[in-house]
This record gives structure tokens, C-alpha cells and sequence, in this order.
């Protein structure tokens, strides 16, 4: 785990390494300090010699400066370091998740992988931080400090071994039972989250159906579960606290009775008594930090395995080696395709599907049917289990991926519009888009009336997820997105359920009209909307129930009658026609 | 504004967890004119029991500190009056010591007991009051008006309950009983200290002071870097959130390349950021602990020369000692005392915002007529009853004390209604209309022509400024709130889920529905066959965000959930509008069982789902332009005859 991600550190390795040099020496410094301390009083104040007091004063000073450049060097390499760690951790995330497919992005949940780039990140870079310079500095202070103790004295350094059982009393404490209950009271604390979470954003179904009283007790519920835990695991540190502070006393008063029948039998001067004291309760410090650090590493776990998981997943849709660069036309055959999401149960089976370049296609079918999932397999965003896809007579998977896509455009079902200008937006779909080629596009889309009422007409602001433009001018502008980049192939997922039929009948006008030769797949709800395809394909339950036009499928299909009977009941009127 | 949402909105606070996250935003942490009054108001949750704990707790924290400082005094006394006397002694009396160091255990002990019970104290206290203050806010919460969540942004909300309550928590279990202790540990110290010498108190003064400028010219620096750390570290989560939740539109546009120069620019300086905030703070504690190491030496230097000078009259050894080792152990609370003040302060902002939720405003009710289930007396009176008959009624209790039933019926009616959400901008302008008892209206028109709110306006969830709104010939205003919501079932559409079983969230519309009726409410909305498809049926537990299921799916379940209801009015608000067309025909019929004999209000895009409607409102603006049945507006051929044919004419 630990080498995984220490595989992140690069070009910040110097000051990684560096880190825990300054603080070996900070510490060792640290302890050398009071052993002239002892001297300075032992040979100094006690022979009255003040010249060797000046000198042993002046050389302590010096030492302390220079454990003062190194704890300060110490301090900033660490957090060159750690912060170096966090950056490339974030970018490899990051270039990672940018390979994966759409499968790869449905296992973690786009939540999942917000969460794991942002808060397990930050943890993590404060636990480096926190490891590279204490994971020393606890050995060393121990180690230097213990061997100075034995300088002094061969036998009293091992009172401190009288704390050491105790020390690991507490220490199995906190970390065989505190670490379990803290975790049961972050969940606790998630759960209370979620409930006020689910309350504020459901606010209107509360009061709709007036259950404010029973989320009041759902809520006391969970903050009665947070307090228990928290009271319990606070406590568990409340016991955990004496018994290393009985430690410590215990030391403490040991030496002093021991030291002082040392002193008085002459084995030891007062001074190094002084020293002894200082030595050992540092040892004790030193101890103490390394369980925090043991600790801090424990709770880390979980985020490092997080993380590791998004860095280890590999792509399951690559550029296949010596790809083709170019997509003829805008053909498309569907052979004997069987698909299903990972885990799930095939949502495809045995499709068959011709489609001429420059044809018109409405796809039709109930929610579920497997109309999202067929087009998906198109630009490749999922790839079949069984069977074949080809674009221009070629299998999809022996394209170039960009090719392919930038080729085949899909408006999802799921759109967004990203925070920044709509020049900006727009460009998604070429980059080097001209102003008339954004026009045009808008045009086709019917976006271009309202966008030159919105204030800056192209370069008017969007807010994050487009919601400062309504959902029928948002589905719009996606299409426009998608139309700019001219690709052969074009997917409308569902893509107009806002716009009015008015507009949408204008759009599908405009694509005949100016798009003749590519290939339009419209998947909707709307008869309506996919009446006047050159064919219509009904999807049932994963299967193809009927192909045809829509005066065939009137006549033999009884899912496309049904539909169509549902969307014009009860009109003892003449069925709109669109044009 | 958006980046500080995304980022308060984070669960535990993850991404704008740190030192002051908000406070940071805001600047230096400073006292404003509210400090004080939010820390009285905020001590006023010790009350009774956990005032009397409270003082317990710091009385022992007093004896802890105390204790503390009187072992640092330990070391000084047994040198001078149990060590060295014996080094003349031929045959040295160790019993001094014995009882020296027995009294030490004693003084040992009461410091190790006093610090637990205070710590066992200190949490249940501040847990509890916590606890308190949550359950509080949430149930304020509850009684506010929609206006205060269209106000108010999510994150902003979310952040009050985990920031902020987050920083009352640190505050009332740890900055509180350590400024307390730090405070009586400094003022201890510094009394034993003048008592050893008062010359060198002199010396450990001035080297306060220096501390003291350190920690404000380092401290300050090291805020403004964090202030700008955090601001980064915000502007590079909202990237994140925004590019990731937008993954497969990103991959659909080949933007991965675009996106990655980016998201190296902002990442790049987020380390330079980090790494600066970081380097000046971790300056600080070995700076400290060196100047403590120089005050040590220097000390010593100077009190060995007293000490010699004077012949240990000034200043004996142990008396040099003991001083050394007080002055050591000064230092650690006055560098810390600033930076608990600090969190105390920052905390108490923070309080300051949990409490002005708590005094926001509760939505009004003054309506005292109120919904009962009744029973018809045989001389066709009606009289209230506990069971559910189906025939429900509105009670009025007059002003001489009598009681009178009127039948629900279910007639409502607008008259010349405005209403605006901001004040001064009318959005509905005259609307009137009348729905008599059993008759389906429905609302049409674009986006923002006024449909939802005109349903938001019969449940009162927002107040009419002009006209008058009456339910069965009440004024609505003189109706209890819960009783008006309780007679209209609604089905919005955003459907709100919970997490929980499906057979909870179904039963939400009523509590004591059983599992029979649940079901029965669930063929109704088409949503059985569906539901018994799913691995556990009716116990599948689904989160809030009702993910494991398709919009539609969700839709379905908001339906039964209205269904079991069974109120004697509805509003259906796009009540299908993620439905496909041929499942939408397949619960028509569940849908008009459900509709008949109620009052049902419904705002449809699909036009072939209203065409049966008693009456079809058109709105435009805010105003109705059209009203009358599909008939008569398709022979009007007007806004709904281009809406429903397409044409334009």
C-alpha cells in the first residue's frame, strides 16, 4: 500500500528524502541539549567556575540554533514534499479516471470518485506529511536519549521499562477498541448527515405529507445513536489518559528515589540527576508520538486503499494497436449484439439492426427496454459481450477512439453544460469552431433567438451545470454542442423531452434540410417525434419487436400501437402532422 | 459562490476541512459585536445537571492544573531539602524523602483522578449539549417556511450542520477547558516563578514578549497563506465535482486532453499554495521550541552567575532548578493560549450562524379550523370519530366554545390571486378559478408561466399577497397548516425518496397504512411488477437519491406513496413526466381510479394526459389566457391549439 503510493512522490523524492535527514539531526540535537544543560551545571554552577558556565551557555546557544535551521528546514521540506505528494496523487487520479469508460466511471460512482480525489486526497497528504517527519523523530529522540541516559547511568534508564506495560495497556486500548468505535461514530456522523441532507433537499415531500414530527424523530435518532458512540469512544480515551499519565508519575517518582540514593552515595551528581529526569520522560514523549503516528496511519488505511483502487483500475475500452483514423460514412450494423452492464442481468440481446448512411432513425421503447444502452455501444462508451458493431462498414473497436467519437455525437440523456461562457461550451465540440460555424449550429438547434436575447449573446455565462438557462434552452444548446464538430453520426438520447413539439418538429425540419448525409438516431417518447423517420425501431424487454416505418408498425406492431394509442387517446381529431 | 457551496457541501466537511475553513473566507478571526452575546447565549445551554457538571469540571480543572504545576515544583524541593542535606550526613536519613515522595503519589493521584473525571464530565456535558443544539436546529428547521430553502442555498445549510456545529464541538470539549487550564496554568506558574526569583520572571517575560511577536507575525502570515490554500483547494474540488459528475459528456466530446491542462494549471497551484501555507506554519514549532532552549540556557547562565555571586543566598541550586524547569514548562501554554482564543472565537462565529437559524422565523399558522375523520349520524348530521370512514370533515370551533362539522367536499377556489416570491415582483397576476367537488383541472403552458406556483400557493407553502384562496368555503388562511397539506396528496416533480425500505417510503403518505394497503397502492401506480422484480421486493432498501432506480421507477413510488394517502384532494405536478408514454397508458387507468371522486389539480407537459380534464387553465406570464375543456380550446385555436398541434398560425 504504502509502496504504491509512495510511487506518487517523484520529482519531490530530494525533499521527501531530505525530511526525515533534518529531522534526525533536529533530534538528536534536541537531546544533546540537556546533556550539556548537566554539564553546564554539574562542572559550571557547581565548581563556580563562571568562565565554563560562559563557554557550555554560549555552545548551547549554538546548538540550539542549529537544531532551530534544521527543525525549520525540516518543516519546509516536509511540506514541499507533502504537498508535491498530494499534486501528483490528484493528477494521477485524474489522468487515471480520464481513461476510464463508462463502466470503469459506474463501479466507483461518480460521487465515489469525487469523494476519493478530494477528501481522501487531503487526509492522505496530511498523513505524509505527519510520517515523514515523525516517523524518525520518535526512534531517534528514544534511541539518543537512552544512550545518553546510559552514559550517565548504566542501571536507572531502565525505569522507564516499568512505564512500558502500561504505556502498551493504553496503547492496546486506543487502538484494539478507540479506533473501531471512532470509525462506528463517523459513520454515525455520516448517517446524521444524510438524514438532513435527504430532509433539506426533500423539504417539499415533508411538508407536503406533514411528517415533519417523524423526521424530527428519525433525526433524533441518529444524533441519539452519534452521541452514544461519541460519549462511549471519548470516554474509552478519558481511561486511556490516566494510565499514561500513571506512567509517567511512576517514572518520575522511581528515579527520584532511586537518583537520589545514587547522589548521596556519590554515583551521581545532582546535575545528571537533573539530565536523567529530562532524558527519560522524553523517551516517554517519544513513545507516545509513535503510537500517534502508528494511529494516524491506521486511519489513513482506508483512504490509501480507496485511492489505490482508482489508481490500479485499468481502462476496460482501448485504442486497439494500429487503429483506423478515419470513419467513412455513416452506416451502422448491428450483428447478433448481446450486452449487460457488469453486474447486472443483459439488458440486449440478439440485435440485428441495419441502418443506411443518412438515414433518419427514431428508436422507441419503454423505460428499461435497452434504447440508451443500444446507441451507447455506437461511440463505444460500453462495448458488447457478443457480436458486432460497425460505423462506415468498420468494427467500432477497430477505430481510433477520438475518431470514432468525434464522429458518431451523442447528445446523452443525462446532458450538462460546464461553468463558463457559451463560446466556451460550444467549442467542446470543436475546438477551433468558428463564430458562423457556432451560429449555424445554434440555428439548426433552434438555441439562436433566446441566445441572442441572453445577456452577451455567445458570450454569456453559464453557470455550473447550466442552471441559469431553462431545460428545454439547456437541451437545446447540448444539441447545438453536438451538431458543431458536423459528425456523420448523430444520437439524440431522449434529448428534446423539454422543448415544446413545435420547436422540436422545427429541429428535425432543419436536420432533413441541412444534414442530409448523416445519420440521425432519435430515441424518444413522443411518437411524434420519430414519425416521420425512414424507419423506427421498437425496442421490448432488450429485443427488437419491430423495425419499419411508421405506417407498417401501425398496422403489425402492437407495442408501437399501443404507444401510439396512449399518446393519442381520446382525440377524436385528426393526428398532427409535423410538416 | 458556487466553489464555496460545492465545497461546504462535502458530508464531513472533507474538502473544506482544515483550520477555519469558513472563517478563512471571512479573513482574520476577529471578536465583532456579537461575540459576546453568542457566548452567553451558547453558555446558556449549561443548565441545571450540566451546569452543576460544568462546574465541577472546571473546579477539577483548576486541581489538575494546579497539580501540574506543583510536580514541576517537585524535582527543585527534593534536590534542596532531601538530597543535598543527606550529602553531609555520615549516616543519611532517607525518611524526608520517603515521606516527600509518598506525599508526591498522594498529590499524583488527586492530579490523575481530578483529569479523568473532568475529561468523563466534560463529555458527557458537551455531547449532550450538542445533541441538544442539533435536535433543536433540525426541529427549527422543520417549521420554516419553503421560502427559507429557495433563500438559502443547500451547501449553505448542509455547512451550518457540519462546519459549523463541527467548530462548537472542538470549542466546548477542547478550546474551552484548555483556554481555562492554559489560563491557570500561566497564572500559577508565573506566581511560583516571582516567588523563586523575580529577576529572572524579568528574563522569561521578555522572551514572552519576543514569542509573542513570532507567533503574531508568523501566525498571521501563515492565516493570509491558508486563507488562500483554502481558497485554491475550493476552486480545484469544484473542478473536480463539476468534470467528474460531467465524466461521460467529457469522454462523449474527446475533452480529456482539454481537460487535463486545466486541471494540471489548478492542481499545480494548489501545491504551490499548500506547500507555502504549510512551510510557515511548520516554521513555528521548532522556532518555539529553540527559543525555549535559549531562554533555558540563558538562565542558566545568568542564574548560575546570581547563584554564584550570592553564594547561594539570591538563589540557591534546587531553587535554580526548579525555576528552570517552571520556565520550560511556561512556555508550551503562552504559545498555545493565542491560537485557543483564536478557535474559540472562530467557533463562536460559527454558533452565531447555527443561532440565526434558530431565529429564522417559523412559518406562521393561525388557522384553527381543522381535518377529522367523521361518521354521518342518522339525521344526516356528522360527528367526529378516531377511524378512518372515508368521509372526512372540517371542525370549527367558535368563539362561544361550540364545536361545528362541515363536510369535506373539496371544492376550491382562487380569487383574483397575486402573488410574487420576491416582493414587489408579481409573478401571478388576477388568477381566478373554481374547482367544484370531483373535477380534474389542469394547468398548462411554457416553463415559468406560474403552474407549480399556483399549486404552491393552495398548500400554503408560500402566502398569497392579494385575492383569496377558500377550500370548501374557508378561507385557506383559517385552515391548520398540517391539516390543509394533510387533505391535499401531492406528487411533485422532483421526487424525494428517503433511505429506506420501498415499503417505508410508500407508507410515508400514511404511517399506519399496512403492508396489504401499501401493495394495493403500488398495483395502483403500476409499480408492483417493477417492485417484485427487485431482489428483496417491497424490503429492497433504496438511498435517497432513489439511484438504484430509474427516474420514472422513482415517479411510480411518489405516486403509490400518494395513493395510500388517500386524500380527498391532489396535486399532481408532472406527476409522470419521466414515465414512458406506454407505462404512462399503462397506470392511465390506476390513475383515473385513483382521481375519481377527488379534486385533483395537475400540471402536465404531455397534452394527451389532460385532454379529460374538467377544465384546461392555459398559462402565459402568470396569467391564464385560455381556460375551458380540450374542446373548447382546440376550437379556440389559440395558444393551446398550437401547443397541442404544433402549428403555428
Amino acid at each position: 500500500m504504502i509502496k504504491r503510493l509512495s510511487k506518487c512522490v517523484r520529482e519531490y523524492k530530494v525533499y521527501a528524502l531530505v525530511t526525515p535527514l533534518c529531522v534526525i539531526a533536529e533530534s538528536v540535537l534536541e537531546i544533546l541539549i540537556p546533556f550539556y544543560m548537566s554539564k553546564l551545571i554539574d562542572f559550571g554552577v557547581e565548581m563556580g567556575d563562571m568562565e565554563y558556565i560562559k563557554r557550555e551557555g554560549l555552545l548551547l546557544i549554538a546548538l540550539a540554533i542549529i537544531s532551530m535551521v534544521f527543525g525549520v528546514l525540516g518543516g519546509r521540506f516536509a511540506a514541499k514534499s507533502a504537498s508535491g505528494f498530494a499534486k501528483n496523487l490528484r493528477h494521477d487520479l485524474y489522468y487515471n479516471i480520464q481513461r476510464f469508460s463508462f463502466s470503469n466511471i459506474d463501479k466507483f460512482s461518480t460521487a465515489g470518485l469525487v469523494t476519493r480525489m478530494t477528501t481522501d486526497v487531503t487526509q492522505l497528504e496530511q498523513a505524509f506529511m505527519m510520517v515523514t517527519r515523525g516517523i524518525f523523530r520518535g526512534p531517534c529522540i528514544m534511541i539518543t536519549a537512552f544512550i545518553m541516559a546510559f552514559k550517565i547511568n548504566d542501571k536507572l534508564p531502565f525505569v522507564f521499562l516499568v512505564a512500558v506495560p502500561l504505556i502498551v495497556v493504553g496503547l492496546i486500548l486506543v487502538v484494539k477498541f478507540g479506533i473501531p468505535m471512532f470509525q462506528k461514530m463517523f459513520n454515525a456522523y455520516d448517517k446524521l448527515n444524510s438524514v438532513i441532507q435527504e430532509n433539506v433537499r426533500g423539504i417539499r415531500a415533508v411538508k407536503a405529507y406533514v411528517r415533519e414530527d417523524k423526521e424530527i424523530d428519525k433525526f433524533s435518532d441518529s444524533t441519539d445513536t452519534l452521541y452514544r458512540l461519541s460519549v462511549r469512544a471519548e470516554k474509552l480515551l478519558a481511561f486511556a489518559s490516566p494510565i499514561m499519565s500513571m506512567a509517567m508519575s511512576a517514572v518520575v517518582l522511581l528515579i527520584c528515589w532511586f537518583g537520589a540514593k545514587l547522589v548521596v552515595s556519590n554515583e551521581m551528581s545532582t546535575g545528571q540527576l537533573m539530565s536523567m529526569f529530562s532524558y527519560v520522560s522524553r523517551i516517554l514523549t517519544a513513545f507516545l508520538m509513535m503510537s500517534m503516528i502508528i494511529m494516524q496511519i491506521t486511519l489513513s488505511g482506508a483512504a490509501a486503499k480507496r485511492v489505490i483502487a482508482v489508481l490500479d483500475e485499468e481502462p476496460d475500452i482501448t485504442n486497439k494497436e494500429d487503429p483506423v483514423y478515419e470513419v467513412k460514412d455513416g452506416s451502422i450494423e448491428f450483428k447478433d449484439v448481446d450486452f449487460g452492464y457488469a453486474d447486472h442481468k443483459s439488458c440486449l440481446t440478439g440485435i440485428n439492426l441495419k441502418i443506411e448512411s443518412g438515414e433518419v432513425i427514431g428508436v422507441l421503447g419503454g423505460t428499461g427496454s435497452g434504447k440508451s444502452s443500444l446507441i451507447q455501444l455506437l461511440p463505444r462508451l460500453y462495448d458488447v459481450n457478443n457480436g458486432s458493431v460497425s460505423v462506415g462498414g468498420v468494427d467500432v473497436r477497430d477505430y481510433d477512439i477520438e475518431t470514432l467519437r468525434k464522429n458518431v455525437s451523442v447528445v446523452l440523456q443525462k446532458n450538462v453544460l460546464f461553468e463558463g461562457s457559451l463560446r466556451d461550451n460550444l467549442k467542446w465540440g470543436k475546438k477551433d469552431a468558428t463564430e458562423e460555424e457556432m451560429m449555424a449550429a445554434l440555428d439548426l438547434a433552434q438555441a439562436s433567438s433566446f441566445v441572442a436575447n441572453m445577456e452577451g449573446g455567445l458570450d454569456a455565462y453559464i453557470e455550473q451545470g447550466g442552471t441559469n438557462v431553462s431545460g428545454g434552452q439547456r437541451q437545446r444548446l447540448c444539441i447545438a454542442r453536438a451538431l458543431i464538430g458536423s459528425p456523420k453520426i448523430l444520437i439524440l438520447d431522449d434529448s428534446t423531452s423539454a422543448v415544446d413539439t413545435a420547436t422540436e418538429a422545427r429541429i428535425r425540419e432543419g436536420f432533413r434540410k441541412f444534414l442530409p448525409s448523416t445519420t440521425k438516431i432519435i430515441i424518444a417518447q413522443r411518437i411524434s417525434s420519430v414519425k416521420d423517420a425512414d424507419k423506427i425501431v421498437v425496442l421490448d424487454d432488450g429485443k427488437i419487436s419491430g423495425i419499419g416505418t411508421h405506417d407498417e408498425l401501425i398496422k403489425s406492431n402492437k407495442i408501437y400501437q399501443e404507444v401510439y394509442e396512449s399518446q393519442t387517446k381520446g382525440g377524436d381529431f385528426d393526428e398532427p402532422t409535423a410538416d | 459562490m458556487s466553489q464555496q457551496q460545492t465545497n461546504n457541501m462535502r458530508p464531513n466537511g472533507g474538502a473544506g476541512k482544515g483550520p477555519g475553513n469558513r472563517a478563512a473566507t471571512h479573513g482574520k478571526v476577529k471578536f465583532t459585536k456579537d461575540t459576546i452575546p453568542t457566548f452567553k447565549r451558547l453558555f446558556s445551554y449549561y443548565k441545571g445537571k450540566s451546569l452543576v457538571r460544568f462546574i465541577i469540571a472546571m473546579c477539577l480543572i483548576v486541581v489538575t492544573a494546579l497539580v501540574s504545576v506543583r510536580s514541576s515544583l517537585f524535582l527543585g524541593e527534593i534536590i534542596d531539602n532531601h538530597v543535598t542535606p543527606l550529602l553531609s550526613q555520615a549516616v543519611p536519613d532517607f525518611s524526608g524523602l520517603v515521606s516527600a515522595i509518598i506525599k508526591m503519589i498522594g498529590i499524583y493521584a488527586i492530579g490523575i483522578v481530578s483529569s479523568f473525571l473532568y475529561n468523563i464530565m466534560m463529555c458527557v456535558v458537551s455531547n449532550g449539549i450538542l445533541k441538544q443544539i442539533r435536535i433543536e436546529v433540525f426541529s427549527h428547521m422543520q417549521t420554516l417556511p419553503i421560502k427559507y430553502y429557495d433563500v438559502n442555498q443547500y451547501g449553505d445549510l448542509m455547512s451550518r450542520f457540519t462546519n459549523d456545529i463541527d467548530n462548537i464541538r472542538q470549542m466546548l470539549s477542547q478550546s474551552v477547558p484548555q483556554v481555562f487550564s492554559t489560563v491557570v496554568t500561566i497564572v500559577s506558574i508565573f506566581v511560583a516563578m516571582i516567588k523563586l526569583s523575580l529577576g529572572l520572571t524579568a528574563i522569561v517575560c521578555g522572551f514572552v514578549v519576543v514569542m509573542y511577536i513570532i507567533t503574531i507575525t508568523l501566525g498571521g502570515k501563515s492565516a493570509s497563506f491558508f486563507k488562500e490554500r483554502q481558497r485554491s483547494l475550493g476552486n480545484v474540488n469544484a473542478y473536480i465535482e463539476e468534470m467528474i459528475n460531467g465524466q461521460k459528456v467529457v469522454k462523449v466530446f474527446c475533452h480529456e486532453e482539454a481537460n487535463k491542462e486545466v486541471f494540471d494549471e489548478k492542481n499545480e497551484n494548489l501545491r504551490h499554495k499548500t506547500s507555502r501555507a504549510n512551510e510557515v506554519t511548520n516554521t513555528m514549532m521548532p522556532i518555539m521550541m529553540q527559543l525555549g532552549n535559549f531562554q533555558y540556557a540563558f538562565i542558566a547562565m545568568v542564574g548560575g552567575a546570581i547563584a554564584l555571586s550570592s553564594g547561594g543566598v539570591a538563589l540557591t541550586l534546587g531553587k535554580l532548578a526548579s525555576f528552570l524547569t517552571l520556565a520550560q514548562s511556561f512556555n508550551r501554554p503562552v504559545s498555545m493560549v493565542s491560537q485557543q482564543i483564536n478557535s474559540v472565537v472562530m467557533a463562536l462565529a460559527g454558533a452565531k450562524r447555527v443561532f440565526d437559524v434558530l431565529d429564522e422565523k417559523s412559518e406562521t399558522d393561525e388557522g384553527y379550523v381543522t381535518l377529522v375523520n367523521a361518521k354521518e349520524n342518522e339525521d344526516g348530521s356528522l360527528s367526529e370519530t378516531n377511524e378512518r370512514t372515508g368521509i372526512w370533515a372540517w371542525k370549527h370551533p367558535h368563539k362561544d366554545g361550540s364545536l361545528s362539522y362541515d363536510r369535506l367536499r373539496g371544492e376550491i377556489t382562487l380569487d383574483s390571486v397575486d402573488f410574487g416570491y420576491v416582493e414587489g415582483q408579481t409573478v401571478l397576476h388576477d388568477v381566478s378559478l373554481w374547482a367544484k367537488p370531483g373535477q380534474k383541472i389542469a394547468f398548462v403552458g411554457s416553463t415559468g408561466a406560474g403552474k407549480t406556483t399556483i399549486t404552491n400557493l393552495i398548500n400554503r407553502f408560500y402566502d398569497i399577497e392579494d385575492g383569496k384562496i377558500r377550500y370548501d368555503g374557508i378561507n385557506i388562511n383559517k385552515i391548520k397548516k398540517a391539516d390543509l397539506r394533510r387533505s391535499l396528496g401531492m406528487v411533485l416533480q422532483d421526487t424525494h425518496l428517503f433511505t429506506g425500505t420501498i415499503m417505508d417510503n410508500i407508507r410515508y403518505g400514511r404511517l399506519d397504512a399496512t403492508d396489504e394497503e401499501v401493495i394495493r397502492a403500488a398495483k395502483l401506480a403500476n409499480a408492483d411488477s417493477f417492485i417484485s422484480k427487485l431482489p428483496d421486493g417491497y424490503n429492497t432498501i433504496i438511498s435517497g437519491t432513489g439511484s438504484q432506480l430509474s427516474q420514472g421507477q422513482c415517479q411510480l413510488l411518489a405516486i403509490a406513496r400518494c395513493a395510500v394517502a388517500d386524500p380527498p384532494a391532489m396535486i399532481l405536478d408532472e406527476a409522470t413526466s419521466s414515465v414512458d408514454t406506454r407505462t404512462e397508458s399503462l397506470i392511465q387507468e390506476g390513475m383515473d381510479r385513483l382521481m375519481e371522486g377527488r379534486t385533483v389539480f395537475v400540471i402536465a407537459h404531455r397534452l394527451s394526459t389532460i385532454q379529460n380534464s374538467n377544465a384546461i387553465m392555459v398559462l402565459e406570464n402568470g396569467r391564464i389566457i385560455e381556460r375551458g375543456d380540450h374542446d373548447d380550446l382546440i376550437a379556440q385555436k389559440g395558444r393551446y391549439y398550437q401547443l397541442y398541434t404544433g402549428k403555428t398560425e
